[in-house]
Parts: structure tokens; sequence; C-alpha cells
């Protein structure tokens, strides 16, 4: 359980990190929660680690243009406990204590999750339920990709050989009626998911459903929004009946993974099971605003 | 490389690989063997020690990359040589230890938890306890162990000592 030598250097700014990564077999290490273990079983040999977690330019969290930006390196933990993601991206602070242990979050990044795609991972199902962006930084620019053009397949991304995760983009909905919900079903707490759902819905005064998004993720290789039946439920007012008739199907034509930890019929069906509670627990909490406030 | 390092409050200097783990540099460099050595890959939190007063794997980073963080070993819980923290005490009391191994861990753990939530349910406790393997499976009684180290602080008129740098 000891990695192979390499080289360790700690670039300051990200210009020299780009530059750190063109040597070859060189790789970014931030939080290293993943990529340590890869390092003790010498799954991964790098010649090289660049440690990208003290550019100051890459962490932080704010709210701008309508989106809460988190920096890459941003420790899990400092995103769980932050009151502006709490307030205002509901959903990710409903997913992150789901993710690993908290001494793992205390090292691991929330860019760091998303540059590793696992496709267990939380923040990823977030950020693609939410419709979020990737912003990368190479060599002399910065550049948006959506998270559902992001994501290509398990441990793969759109990142360019030599660019960086530079922050998250994730989406604030207007709206005074907004509830959300996280599911997810594994072996043992916070073990790598089977399946796991996540929803967000915005209700208007008559509890009519404004907008929806459903994503799914570990039971299938990318983070996967099920956009057919958050259109379907816009104008409903959500009853179990309406979720039950608008996910009906929808999962029968998405790619599911096969390993060795449980059936494509087992996700197939725990992914739709989870992705319905999402829906009527977030449509519980968007209605208690209401009652809330009455 | 050289790594200058906080660790129990003292400053030190190693020469290190930058591939020798925060625990190989702890147990084989600085003596503090009170770190356990587990599965090293993440999964056991046999090697917890506190980072600014947080959990984390000591196997999970290298000695490389924890300059500038205080970072605290089992070494440093005891008020004095020959004493236990009321968090110690509370685990033998309630047998919250068989073979040990796990103990360092959890102790470390349930110190970092305490300071977070003072006043813990048992879903806080068994959350927070969840991180870390107790192959002898005695988790009853470290929850039962957090539980009374918890009522004992909040009982304690002596005020809490913090781990050195942990200016939170």
């Amino acid at each position: 359980m000891k990695p192979v030598p390499f080289d360790y250097v700690r670039p300051q700014s990200i210009a020299e990190a780009c530059a750190a990564l063109a040597r070859e077999d060189s790789v970014i290490i931030a939080g290293g929660q993943t990529l340590i273990p890869m390092l003790a079983m010498r799954l991964a040999r790098p010649a090289c680690l660049v440690d990208i977690a003290r550019i100051a330019d890459l962490a932080g969290i704010r709210e701008e243009d309508g989106a809460v930006a988190i920096g890459a390196t941003t420790r899990q933990t400092d995103a769980e406990y932050s009151d502006l993601v709490a307030r205002r991206v509901p959903l990710l602070a409903k997913a992150l204590p789901f993710v690993g242990h908290a001494p793992i979050r205390h090292r691991g990044t929330v860019g760091g999750s998303v540059a590793n795609a696992d496709p267990a991972a939380e923040i990823p199902l977030v950020l693609v339920t939410l419709a979020g962006t990737v912003v990368i930084r190479e060599a002399a620019r910065t550049r948006a990709i959506a998270a559902h053009d992001f994501f290509l397949g398990p441990m793969m991304t759109a990142i360019p050989t030599g660019a960086i995760v530079n922050e998250l983009r994730f989406p604030v909905w207007a709206g005074e009626r907004i509830g959300v919900a996280f599911h997810e079903i594994s072996t043992r707490q916070s073990d790598f998911a089977l399946a796991a759902a996540a929803a967000q819905v915005s209700l208007d005064a008559d509890g009519r459903c404004l907008a929806c998004a459903i994503g799914i993720g570990g039971a299938t290789p990318v983070p996967t929004r099920l956009d057919g039946a958050a259109e379907d439920l816009i104008g409903s007012t959500l009853t179990d009946d309406d979720v039950r008739a608008a996910l009906a199907g929808a999962i029968d034509t998405v790619e599911i993974m096969v390993d060795t930890h449980a059936s494509p019929d087992y996700r197939r069906r725990a992914a739709n099971t989870l992705a319905l509670r999402a829906i009527a627990e977030a449509r519980d909490a968007a209605q208690q605003v209401r009652q809330g406030r009455a | 490389m050289k790594a200058d390092l906080n660790v129990n409050g003292k400053a030190v200097s190693v020469e290190v690989e930058p591939r020798t783990t925060l625990l190989d540099c702890l147990r084989d460099q600085l003596g503090l063997t009170g770190t356990h050595a587990g599965c090293e890959h993440g999964i056991c939190g046999a090697c917890t020690v506190l980072l600014d007063g947080e959990p984390v794997r000591s196997c999970l980073m290298f000695a490389v990359q924890a300059d500038g963080y205080a970072i605290t070993t089992i070494e440093a819980v005891a008020p004095a040589p020959g004493e236990l923290s009321i968090v110690q005490d509370a685990f033998c009391e309630t047998h919250g230890l068989q073979c040990g191994y796990c103990t360092p861990g959890m102790i470390l753990t349930a110190e970092a938890l305490l300071r977070r939530i003072p006043d813990p349910t048992r879903a806080d406790i068994v959350n927070a306890i969840s991180a870390n393997i107790c192959r002898c499976t005695g988790y009853g009684q470290i929850v039962e162990a957090v539980a009374l180290a918890a009522k004992r602080l909040a009982g304690s008129n002596v005020p809490r000592a913090l781990p050195p740098g942990d200016g939170a």
C-alpha cells in the first residue's frame, strides 16, 4: 500500500499549474481522497503530482449572475456548512452529507468530485440535475461547459488534457416555494451509491408545479436528467399519481450500468423508486413553505 | 523534500519523499505511533488525526501537503502524562475499547464531534463514528462512551482546552 515514487510541485497560480501539467504523466491533486487510494494501490503511477489546493483563485463560494459559483478546490465540508449554499442551492446542501464520510469531506474538494466523474458521485448528479456548468481553465482561456456535455462516461469528462476545473456554477431558481430532496441507496452508510435520485420543484401559490428538475445517478454511467418526466409534471399538483404516471417508462430507455454490485433490473427499479420519493418529498417541502407563512 | 509541520503544537521539520503519507511520517519519522496504520487507503479510519481541529485520514494525505495546518494526534489529547482526557476516560469506563486498534481514531473523531456539537444526539454520534471501523464491533459501547463524555463535558466547570493552533 505504498505509492510509486513521484515528484510533487505546488504551483502558486492557475497559469503555473497549467504549465506544470504540460509535463508527461503529471496529474492534478486537490483533496486527493480518490487519487491517493489509487496511488496506494498502484492503480495510478504518475510521474508528477501538481497540487492545486493552495491556489487562492480556485477556492471560495459566491453568488453571481443567477448562480452560486463554487471554486474547484473548495472543500466539500466548506460547501456543506455554507449558509449561501443552504439558502440558494439547497439541493447541493442536501446531497453533500452523502459524499463519503466527514473526514473525507474535510479534505475532498467540490471540483475534484466533478473532475473525477465517478458514476456514484453526488455532486455531479446535483450539477447535472440543476443544469449547471463547469468552468474550465486552459493555458490562456476560460470556458464554460454545460454539465450534461461535461460527463462523458464513468470517470470520463470533456476536460482537455492540461486543463483545470476552475469553478462550478449551480443555477439559483427564482420563486418562493421551492422544495428539494436527495435519496440514495448504498450497501453501507456513505458507501458508493447503487442508485441515487435528486429532485427540485417550484410551486405556485395554488400548489401547481412551475418548474421541476429530476436527475438519477449511481445506476447510470453518467448523471442523467429525466427531462421528459419533468416536463410532464409542469402544471400538475404533483400528486403521487401524477408523479408515478410521469415516471412510468421514463427510466426504461436510460442506459443502466452493469457490474457485480447490483443487477441492471434492480438498479432501474431502485432509481425509479428513489426518483418517486425524491419528487414527493420535494413537493411536500415546497408546500411547507406556504404553510409556514400562513 | 523538506516539509515544515506543526504537530501537537510543536514546529518540526522533516525530510520526506513526496510519496510519504502523513501517517507514515508521523509514525516512522516522528515516532508518534499512537496514530494507527490500518487499511492505508482511506476506508478504516484507524489513522485519523485532526487537521485544524477536524478529523481527516492521515493515510490520505502526503506529509508534503501538510504544512500550514495544526496537526493533532492522539498523543496530544490527554491533559498531562499519565492522565486521560474526559473522552478517553469515558471510553475506559463504558468498555468502549476491546483490542484498541481503532481507539485513537475513535477518540479523535469523538473529540472533534463534541467540540462542534456539544450536545449530540445518538444519530449525530453514530454518523460521526460511521467513518471509523471497529473490527471488534464494539459500536454499542463506543456510542455510549461518546454520550457519557458529552454529559461529563457539559457538567464540567473546567474550560475546554482546544488543540494547539485551533483558533476557531
